[in-house]
């Protein structure tokens, strides 16, 4: 589904990435963990098109995107949450999530200025989808709320919602769980599983070495920008790199 | 909306009907209350600045794009009118169609410099582009009568030649209402929440697929023909134009009435337009203590109605939400 | 060639001015985020002020020094009385508040002193000295080079003292500053009160030359402005850059092209650098981080 090869990326000295080659296949959860400040986030931002590589390639279905802008990958079925929430504060609930179907609807000024025929049905159907969606991530009661009145755990369901909207192939989670309590944690470990079971491919970034060890197929572990080891998840607990690299730091933090 | 049936109520957006009527009423019955002229003309005025502040709002508030140049637009607009139909005789209808689509075509090119800049750095381009424009529009002379202002001829429109302030008035009027409509069509439509969306989280809408710098460039051209083609018909309106109409005080002056009524408000930047045009009126009788009373409402409404003044008596009487 | 070393000396002159109001800028953009479009009336006010208080008698230097003192007076009662209460609003708001400001203090003057204009004798006469067949005025190397002294006092300030490098760490990390003891409220007061003397000193340095009024603070604080951001915001040598390289623009464009248009073209030349360079000439590039 998605190669990644000698993928780079450095800002000023700082080598965030450097040189990591995986493949994730079709389906499935993958994961990628690592330290703090090991280069998961800034993978994500690669892979998304907001950053543009220092080196090396990345190709979705066999199609060279390394460089490509962010939207455009969109388009590809490429979607994402961010660990620091990037929800739209000045939009209600329901608004956000139909900004993640921007793709399928006309957002032509014109058209809505003079709400041309057809744009009042498609958008109240997206309306309707996207309350359907919140219900779907848990954010039932929100449905109506203001996206500046939800509480964090709501808001980075909301962000699910919204990238799921676009109906996407790959979905990349950057730390869902983190800050959420057991319960919630829980319950989002259940929402994306069931998010794999429908046919998307999801790629987790995720502190909660429980969540991803019980969830992810495959699993890709970075350090200092590094590649560490990639392999399924009772291959990485038995790896001495990794058990060395965590020693400790914080295994199992939420 | 009787049509909603299908939505359940709580994400029925909330209608829109009772304003647009009340707006509507008030300007179909205003008339009969103004005593003169004098009254029909603050209350044009008012219209135009009115809609002007929309435009300008849709850019500042909505999409976070601040603009300190607004009025050069509209200077674009009054005097490619003035000019096209002075000097070379062309048609107003066309002129006014050649101007806004002039300033459209400026601002685009301008936007792919300008609209890189964020914060600052854009109300600092901005505020140049529209000082710019002015400036030209002052020494240029020879074209636009320079500092002395030049006079503008009368505007026909499908054989029918409005003149007086009775009958502009209902041409500004029908423009305002004209103008809520789109602009809230607009705002609740997918182009109007991807705008939104760029404000609230560039990133964010990146990811979702909307290309925030085409939709930047798309509004930006939107609000400087809207502003181009008011520039035009006021000009018409006025008889008789001078550069201040695209100064850097006039581009100041709307966006204030943005921010003080309301920042992302259609109502906001309406009423904004009619407290800060009212005002000067009020107060024109008090040389001097004018500027400080405007000042002063300007720095006291921001401190404690920081979010502009529809918005913020809005909030206090919304329900509270779970 | 002495044409061009006249155009060069007169645009440093006005160049430096335009270096001090947008010092004035960053100043107050460093310890606060915001841009105080009233940092020209700080100017005007210190013409002024200076203007009266010589018609009224009083030596040249003392004036000078009760304008300034009074003008910084002006900036912490403002600071105190609408920036405080206003912080946290967004940008828009902020430009806001203080244009109304700008406006409360023009209009202010205006009831007092009236529209008419006023000036300031020259420090020391109107002879023109000769310097390599270019022509000077002796108020013009007051202004060279009292704002040379002023420039290298701030940078004395700010790179010395425990309060100036206070600032400069509030500037960067305000957390951090407040952490390690500097408190953020007395460096925002600070830096208003800064800015408006050194915002009167221009205003009283360019009084000579150019004549003041009510409403003299409007051009000149946007020229500020510009040059702020053209050396990049926060950048104390990008203000100072930016407003001599604004005003050997200015300069130029009037003496070789067209006096008309000699602020259109630095307005022009301004966003095409801007173009360029997004951050300004020494502002610190930055990647969105997310
Ligand atoms: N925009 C940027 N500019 C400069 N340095 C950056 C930028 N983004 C990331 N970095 C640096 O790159 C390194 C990797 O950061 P990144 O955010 O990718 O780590 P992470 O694995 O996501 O960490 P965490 O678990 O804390 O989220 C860090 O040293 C960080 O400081
Ligand atoms: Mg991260």
């Amino acid at each position: 589904m998605l190669k990644v090869s000698h993928l780079s990326k450095s800002f000023g000295g700082v080598h965030a990435i450097e040189d990591v080659s995986f493949e994730i296949p079709r389906g499935g959860v993958y994961a990628v963990i690592g330290p703090n400040g090991a280069g998961k986030t800034t993978l994500f931002n690669l892979i998304t098109g907001l950053y543009v590589p220092s080196a090396g390639s990345i190709s979705l279905a066999g199609e060279e995107i390394s460089g490509i802008s962010s939207n455009i990958l969109a388009s590809r079925g490429l979607s994402r949450t961010f660990q620091n929430l990037q929800v739209c504060m000045n939009l209600s609930a329901v608004e956000n999530v139909m900004v993640g179907a921007h793709l399928n609807l006309n957002s032509s000024l014109l058209a809505g200025m003079i709400r041309a025929p057809g744009l009042r049905q498609s958008d109240r159907a997206c309306r309707m989808k996207a309350a359907e969606l919140l219900t779907f991530v848990g954010c039932k009661k929100f449905v109506a709320a203001d996206a500046s009145a939800m509480p964090y755990g709501a808001l980075k369901r909301l962000e699910i919602a919204r990238a799921l909207a676009m109906e996407p192939k790959l979905l990349l989670l950057d730390e869902p769980a983190a800050g959420l309590n057991h319960t919630e944690t829980h319950e989002i470990e259940e929402l994306i599983v069931r998010l794999a079971k429908s046919g998307i491919t999801v790629v987790l970034v995720e502190h909660d070495m429980r969540l991803v060890m019980s969830i992810s197929e495959r699993i890709l572990v970075l350090d200092h920008g590094k590649r560490l080891a990639e392999g399924t998840p009772d291959e990485i607990r038995i790896n001495r790199d990794v058990i060395a690299a965590y020693l400790g730091s914080e295994v199992g933090e939420t | 909306m009787s049509t909603s049936g299908s939505l359940p109520d709580v994400l029925a957006p909330r209608s829109r009907a009772p304003g647009l009527l009340a707006v509507t009423v008030v300007l179909m019955v205003l008339p009969v209350f103004l005593p003169n002229a004098f009254y029909l003309d603050v209350a044009i005025r008012i219209a135009i600045n009115a809609v002007l502040a929309i435009t300008l709002n849709l850019l500042i508030g909505y999409t976070g794009q601040i603009s300190l140049g607004h009025a050069g637009f509209v200077g674009l607009g009054a005097y490619g009118s003035a000019i096209l139909t002075s000097r070379w005789d062309i048609h107003p209808g066309l002129a006014l169609v050649v101007s806004a689509i002039a300033a459209g075509v400026l601002a685009w090119v301008i936007a792919g410099l300008i609209l890189r800049f964020k914060g600052h750095y854009l109300a600092m381009a901005t505020l140049g582009l529209g000082i710019i424009i002015s400036i030209v529009i002052t020494n240029e002379t020879v074209w636009t009568g320079g500092p002395d202002g030049m006079s503008v001829g009368d505007f026909v429109m499908f054989g029918w030649q409005p003149s007086g302030e009775r009958q502009w008035y209902w041409i500004f009027a029908a423009l305002l209402v004209v103008t809520i409509v789109l602009a809230q069509n607009l705002v609740d439509s997918p182009a109007g929440r991807a705008l939104q969306a760029l404000h609230g989280s560039e990133v964010a809408a990146r990811a979702m697929g909307i290309d925030t710098a085409s939709f930047k460039t798309r509004v930006f051209v939107l609000s400087a023909s809207y502003a181009a083609i008011i520039g035009s018909l006021s000009a018409h309106y006025l008889g008789f134009i001078t550069p201040g109409i695209a100064a850097f005080p006039h581009s100041v002056e709307l966006v204030t009435m943005v921010v003080v009524g309301g920042m992302a408000s259609v109502w906001g930047a309406v009423f904004g337009a009619v407290l800060l045009s009212l005002l000067p009126q009020v107060l024109a009788s008090f040389e001097g203590w004018e500027t400080i009373a405007f000042g002063v409402i300007l720095v006291v409404t921001m401190i404690f109605l920081p979010r502009g003044i529809v918005p913020s008596l809005a909030g206090l009487f919304r329900r509270p939400e779970g | 060639m002495s044409q061009f070393l006249q155009f060069v000396s007169s645009g440093l002159t006005v160049g430096a001015i335009y270096a001090l109001a947008a010092l004035g800028f960053s100043i107050i953009y460093n310890a606060s985020g915001v841009i105080n479009f009233a940092q020209g009336e700080f100017m005007m006010l210190g013409g002024m002020a200076g203007a009266f208080l010589t018609a009224a008698g009083i030596p040249l230097p003392l004036a000078a020094l009760l304008s300034v003192v009074a003008i910084a007076l002006v900036g912490l009662i403002i600071e105190k009385l609408v920036v405080e209460p206003a912080s946290g609003s967004d940008v828009v708001s902020l430009i806001i508040i203080t244009l109304g400001v700008a406006m409360i203090l023009r209009g202010i003057v205006q009831v007092t002193f009236g529209k008419a204009n006023h000036s300031l004798p020259a420090f020391s006469g109107d002879k023109p000295i000769a310097v390599f067949g270019a022509t000077i005025l002796p108020q013009s190397i007051w202004i060279l080079c009292v704002s040379a002294l002023l420039v290298v006092g701030l940078s004395f300030f700010f790179g010395r003292t425990r309060i100036g490098k206070g600032m400069l760490a509030a500037a960067y990390n305000r957390l951090a500053a407040e952490l390690v003891g500097v408190d953020t409220r007395t460096v925002l007061m600070l830096s208003f009160v800064l800015s408006a003397a050194i915002g009167a000193v221009g205003g009283i340095l360019v009084a000579p030359i150019a004549t003041t009024s009510y409403d003299s603070g409007g051009m000149l604080g946007l020229k500020g402005f510009v040059a702020a951001t053209l050396g990049g915001l926060g950048s104390g040598v990008g203000a100072v850059l930016g407003g001599l390289l604004l005003g050997l623009l200015e300069s130029m464009t009037a003496g070789y092209a067209s006096s008309a248009y000699k602020d259109a073209v630095s307005f022009v030349l301004a966003l095409l650098i801007l173009g360029l360079r997004p951050q300004g000439l020494f502002g610190a590039r930055q990647t969105d981080r997310v």
